[in-house]
């Protein structure tokens, strides 16, 4: 996300009106994309993804007042970006399974390894989706995307230590899940 | 689940959800526009938890309600 004058930030959270709200539209497309590949990192859904952009911007709106400029607007457009995506995650919204036609749909390993099937990916893959929202968003975003932990724990609002027991603990569960299918990792 | 296992784990997820990556297919401000203008005006969490202290306050204490229209 880039970096931008503190003049804007200071604008943005106790401008007055007209100034607040040139800031926040300027500040909405320096970080628009940022904010969206974050997002559909997470919830790996392009359409759900810009739903979820304009929730996280409308949040960020609603809740200027609060921004601390010293803190930079990145991380806390990431904060509260990953608790949108986290509340969709937990909605009625992403109850229906991956099915083998989305899974094909999604991009392939860079590095396949052939000795793990297309089967065992999508039951994985299954399995994964049935792990508690708050354990999920901490592996994509650590193991899959390969965040910074320290990052991650800003994102999330929690400490590192914290972020690497719930990678242990949906690495464990997902295990657990695959056993029980008669997969062994 | 010791230290081989996790890594095992691991790579079987990378495998199983490679990285993605991507960019919005459109400019979403006229999106965010619409969302602002459609929000209803909703009422901070504080003061629905007052409401319902001065609701359960009414309930038990009913000689309060002279003294509460009193104040307002």
């Amino acid at each position: 996300m880039g970096n931008e004058s503190s003049e804007v930030l200071n604008q943005f959270r106790q401008g007055p009106p007209e100034s607040f709200e040139a800031a926040f539209e300027t500040l909405f497309h320096m970080h628009q994309r940022a904010v969206y590949g974050w997002i559909l990192r997470i919830v790996r859904d392009p359409a759900a993804a810009e739903e979820l952009t304009v929730e996280t911007f409308w949040r960020i709106h609603r809740a200027h007042a609060r921004f601390q400029p010293a803190m930079g607007f990145e991380g806390w457009a990431r904060r509260i970006a990953t608790h949108a995506a986290l509340d969709w995650l937990r909605s009625a919204r992403r109850k229906n399974e991956l099915t083998l036609e989305a899974f094909e749909e999604l991009a392939a390993p860079a590095e396949a390894d052939p000795a793990v099937s297309a089967e065992i990916r999508l039951k994985t893959a299954q399995a994964f989706e049935r792990l508690p929202a708050k354990l999920r968003v901490a592996a994509i975003l650590a193991v899959v995307e390969e965040q910074p932990q320290k990052d991650v724990a800003a994102a999330l609002g929690i400490s590192v230590a914290a972020v690497k027991l719930r990678v242990f603990r949906a690495l464990r569960l997902l295990r657990k899940d695959l056993r029980e299918q008669g997969i062994t990792p | 689940m010791n230290a081989h296992d996790e890594e095992r784990m691991k790579k079987l997820l990378r495998q199983a959800l490679p990285p993605v990556k991507g960019e919005p297919e459109r400019d979403l401000w006229p999106a965010v526009l619409n969302r602002l203008d459609a929000a209803p005006a909703a009422l901070p969490w504080f003061d629905w938890a007052l409401l319902a202290g001065l609701v359960a306050l009414v309930a038990c204490f009913p000689a309060s309600i002279p003294m509460l229209l009193y104040y307002l």
